[in-house]
């Protein structure tokens, strides 16, 4: 009895202890921002863009709520449990274009934020390009914050210069250089595929360089279909660059597998323009950069942008981040850090490294198209099966099944072959 | 006993909040789950329209799929032979009165207090083989120096090994669990027994394999059936340590469904997946269920 | 044996010899080296986070598991108390049955109960909150608790209660003066099951819990262990803070952890 006693004590002095704990989430003065900026160069320009913010905004609590890993994939399925569980966070990172649309606006969890466009500018100041992306039935919907470069080879300038290279033009060119650098034992080709993203971003640059800037859009409204002898073509040459990688790439992250070029262990590579943050972070300058062979003209974009969930519990916090995102400063501070460039055109260019000065001036005369693998050109389902046989193609490069799962993958996506 | 009505009440008032949460929250949920499975659900927003069953002939046809579910039989056999054997083994080495008997059976059983996600950070950490910039890592490292170089594997991060791999911290983190079953059953037989075996001139070995192990077996059986349910349900593990690996060598169901679900947007398929799951390890569970609670009874 | 010892402590020497290095030590190799000097920077890191290399501290979400792990801990394991009492000793027609539903329970995949729990904790406006999480854990914990309970309490002889009937006593009053005080044992195995596997649940965490400010340790564990520049040494100090409760408790309860262990496998015997 006395047991029971002490028992029933202990534990009402436990329920109380809990239940009293329970009532603590009164939020005020906060703003939980969400992104899977982890990585050097853009958790470095994340934090640039709260420093602004704290510095107009003392008394405000940022909680910087990052989800690490695969490009914004374990990311995305942690903000899509809490946006259907309508506990969002204030603003989450979002790429421009479908990803944005098709999953979050259409269905109806994002508030416009039209307004705060024309209040702002923006509408002068940003590029048609991405001022488009963003809208939906007449209204904008997320602040774009960045403009990337998906199509970009980078490579040790050092190597290529002992070596008398030049940045090749064509997949052919490539492959010479390629050879000759792995006589001298030197990889050839460095890549990180841990995440299970990085192979598709690259196969995507290989696709615009087969079908060309239509062929490669006409993918995605099913004008070319994905039977098409231009994708077997992207195949091949992707399978034949998967052999020149260094062998332990899936031991890597993207930017893990970087310290190859700096090292001097690995010569080429290709990736968005991140890498040019990543660089910066690790203050290594002899990088060379050049379209991805055949793309030249092309500009494969996408942007990153913020948004405002309905029933964001911080909103006037959140606009008021919104506001920092857009302005120059926010822009300039954080595209330094980050590598890309400022989706605002009036920004002061002299700032900016040498890459991104001239990543502005291809901005302005290239044909643009929209990234598949960073949101921009497919709804996020299709993405992610693309992803998916895409990184099973790098296991067991067979061109032919991988062609007909692609082609699957599009007909269930909707868009007809 | 016999009950007055109001016992009758009582008895039913008791079990009522627990019996409403289970048909709720588990069956309900299963039943849901199983008719989203036939849904075209493929968006944030639900499309209850009836398909039938072509998310699952769509399954079917998925390399992910088949490469996942290929993956857990290799798992779930690895992992049951290893932790059988070693659990097993352990719980013989334990019985034979040996010194520290405490501190080496507190050894072998303390990590089924920690949780996968604990285990995956550090095997992840102890299996990393490293890189041609770090030099061998890990595992591989302490290999090296102890002369077992070639011993070294890529682990995880080699597709040929994939699954395979996680098997490691699967087995270290199960087999004490065996080896607590084990023993409780080695225990349980009468003492009589293997002394007169003794006596009659019997090895410790013929022992073991003529009396204790054959009276193991329904402990064998019941090791079998819940390792089995945890290896195919296996999850947490896989997250923390490797995610789906390089050409999705270390895939699993349970995996594939999250991430189909939450990141792909395919509900529907993911319920299919999850009642696929289901599906097998009810027909592993609901047969000992059935005889469990009869043989209690 | 010696070889398995060893096999089983090399993770506990590697958790232990990397989170006690200071930075200038920590060299990829000499990770099986021991510390030269002992160091809680990693644990000062892994604990309170650092602003300046993006770590989020796991006190946070320590605290946040406490107040998740007590109270799903007590009322699931007084729910399956109540069960265990008239599963055992008020049987009913087709109560075997009933329990065998119940029972059920803990073996299903979660995943197969995943998108509903999202949808209607949303509707009921638990979602993304620690009570909602507590819901989770009790529901889920039922099974199991009532499975130890039924098994514990046919123990007790019947001749107990029904001497205890013929002296007036009722459903009630059995449960409270006979069942409950000799529950002690009982409790102990149930609550160190239920608190260990709930202080180890990730899946729900993952799924209903993710907001920072609630976000479970196992969670922010993985979180911390996925972000590409945290270094070794922090992650194994995490790593070490989050294993170190269920640990506790096993070392100094580890007897009722056993036993709970072989309830949870021997169902019904």
């Amino acid at each position: 009895m006395k047991c029971f006693k002490v028992l029933s004590l202990v534990l009402s002095v436990l329920l109380v202890l809990a239940l009293g704990s329970v009532a603590f989430s009164q939020e005020k003065g906060k703003i939980e921002i969400f992104s899977w900026w982890t990585a050097g160069g853009e958790a470095e320009g994340l934090q640039a863009l709260f420093d602004i913010y704290s510095s107009l905004y003392p008394d405000v609590e940022i909680i910087n709520a990052t989800v690490a890993g695969g490009a914004g994939t374990n990311a995305k399925a942690v903000l899509k449990t809490r946006m259907l569980g309508g506990d969002p966070p204030d603003t989450f990172q979002v790429h421009a274009g479908k990803e944005l649309i098709d999953t979050w606006v259409k269905t109806g969890f994002m508030e416009p934020l039209t307004d705060l466009f024309h209040s702002e500018g923006w509408v002068e100041v940003m590029p048609e390009g991405i001022l488009d992306i963003v809208s939906y039935e007449g209204d904008y919907w997320s602040v774009p914050v960045n403009i990337h470069r998906a199509n970009v080879l980078w490579y040790n300038k050092q190597i290529f210069a002992d070596n008398g290279f030049a940045a090749p033009q064509t997949f052919d060119e490539f492959f010479e250089i390629a050879d000759k650098l792995q006589e001298q034992g030197i990889i050839p080709f460095v890549l990180g595929t841990k995440d299970g993203w990085e192979a598709a971003h690259i196969f995507e640059t290989v696709l615009i360089a087969k079908l060309g800037a239509e062929g490669y859009n006409g993918l995605w409204t099913g004008e070319t279909k994905w039977s098409d002898p231009g994708v077997t073509e992207a195949l091949e040459t992707f399978k034949k660059m998967v052999t020149y990688l260094n062998p332990d790439h899936a031991a890597f992250t993207w930017d893990e597998a970087y310290e190859y070029i700096i090292d001097g262990q690995g010569a080429m590579s290709i990736m968005g323009d991140w890498v040019a943050g990543y660089f910066f972070s690790k203050e290594y300058t002899d990088f060379g950069w050049a379209p991805v062979p055949e793309t030249a003209g092309v500009f494969d974009a996408l942007s990153d942008s913020f948004g405002l969930p309905k029933g964001s519990k911080n909103r006037d916090n959140v606009i008021n981040f919104l506001k920092v995102l857009g302005s120059k400063e926010g822009q300039e501070a954080f595209n330094l850090k980050k590598g890309s460039i400022p989706a605002r055109t009036d920004i002061n260019k002299d700032l900016f490294d040498d890459y991104q000065k001239s990543v502005m001036e291809d901005w302005e005369k290239d044909v643009i198209v929209p990234s598949v693998m960073h949101g921009a050109a497919a709804a996020e389902g299709w993405v992610t099966e693309f992803k998916d046989v895409i990184a099973l193609f790098v296991a067991r490069p067979d061109v032919e099944v991988t062609q007909r799962a692609l082609v699957q993958v599009a007909e269930r996506a909707g868009v007809a072959q | 006993m016999k009950k007055t009505r109001e016992e009758k009440i009582l008895t039913f008032l008791f079990i009522l909040p627990s019996v409403v949460l289970i048909a709720v929250f588990v069956y309900g949920f299963i039943g849901w789950t199983g008719w989203v499975s036939l849904t075209n659900w493929k968006d944030v927003v639900p499309d209850f329209t009836f398909v039938g069953f072509r998310n699952y002939t769509d399954l079917f046809q998925n390399l992910r799929f088949q490469i996942s579910f290929k993956n857990i039989l290799v798992f779930t056999v690895l992992f049951l032979v290893a932790s059988i054997a070693v659990g097993l083994l352990l719980a013989i080495l334990l019985d034979r009165k040996v010194r520290f008997e405490n501190v080496f059976r507190s050894i072998y059983l303390f990590p089924m207090a920690i949780s996968f996600i604990v285990t995956g950070v550090v095997w992840r950490w102890m299996l990393n083989p490293g890189t041609a910039i770090t030099g061998s890592l890990g595992i591989n490292m302490l290999l090296d120096e102890i002369g077992l170089g070639f011993l070294k594997s890529g682990w995880y991060t080699d597709p040929n090994v994939g699954i395979k791999a996680v098997v490691i911290p699967a087995v270290w983190q199960m087999s004490g669990y065996v080896m607590a079953m084990y023993l409780a059953g080695i225990r349980s037989i009468p003492q009589e027994l293997s002394e007169a075996a003794q006596v009659d001139g019997a090895s410790n070995w013929q022992v073991y394999r003529y009396i204790i192990l054959p009276l193991l077996q329904p402990i064998t059986l019941g090791a079998v059936i819940i390792l089995t349910h945890i290896s195919l349900k296996i999850f947490d593990l896989v997250v923390a340590m490797t995610g789906a690996g390089v050409g999705f060598s270390c895939d699993v169901p349970a995996l594939f469904m999250y991430d189909t679900t939450f990141r792909g947007n395919f509900f529907a398929q993911g319920a299919a997946i999850a009642t696929i799951l289901l599906i097998f390890v009810a027909m592993l569970i609901i047969p000992y269920l059935r005889h469990g609670l009869k043989g209690g009874s | 044996m010696i070889f398995f010892a060893v096999f089983y402590l090399l993770p506990v020497y590697v958790l232990l010899a990397t989170s006690f290095k200071s930075f200038a030590e920590v060299s990829l190799k000499d990770m099986w080296k021991l510390p030269q000097d002992i160091s809680l920077d990693s644990f000062q890191i892994a604990w309170r986070g650092d602003a300046s290399k993006g770590v989020t501290g796991l006190s946070k979400n320590f605290i946040n598991s406490i107040y998740l792990v007590i109270p799903a801990t007590i009322i699931s394991s007084l729910l399956g108390s109540m069960n265990g009492y008239v599963f055992s000793k008020w049987k009913f027609r087709f109560s075997n049955l009933v329990l065998a539903l119940i029972i059920f329970g803990m073996f299903i995949p979660y995943q197969s109960v995943l998108i509903p729990i999202v949808v209607v904790l949303q509707k009921i406006g638990l979602y993304g909150s620690i009570p909602g999480l507590i819901f989770i854990h009790c529901v889920y914990g039922v099974p199991i608790t009532t499975l130890i309970f039924r098994n514990y309490y046919s123990t007790v002889p019947t001749e107990l209660l029904e001497a205890a009937k013929i002296d007036g006593g009722g459903f009630l009053r059995i449960y409270r003066d006979i069942m409950l005080p000799i529950s002690m044992p009982g409790f102990a195995v149930v609550m160190i099951w239920q608190f260990t596997s709930i202080w180890n649940d990730f899946l729900f965490g993952l799924v209903v819990a993710q907001k920072p400010s609630i976000q479970p340790i196992t969670v922010a564990l993985n979180n911390l262990a996925g972000s590409y520049f945290v270094e070794w040494n922090i992650q194994m100090a995490g790593a070490l803070i989050t294993a170190l409760p269920p640990l506790l408790l096993y070392i100094f309860l580890g007897r009722y952890f056993m036993r709970g262990l072989l309830a949870g496998s021997l169902s019904g015997t």
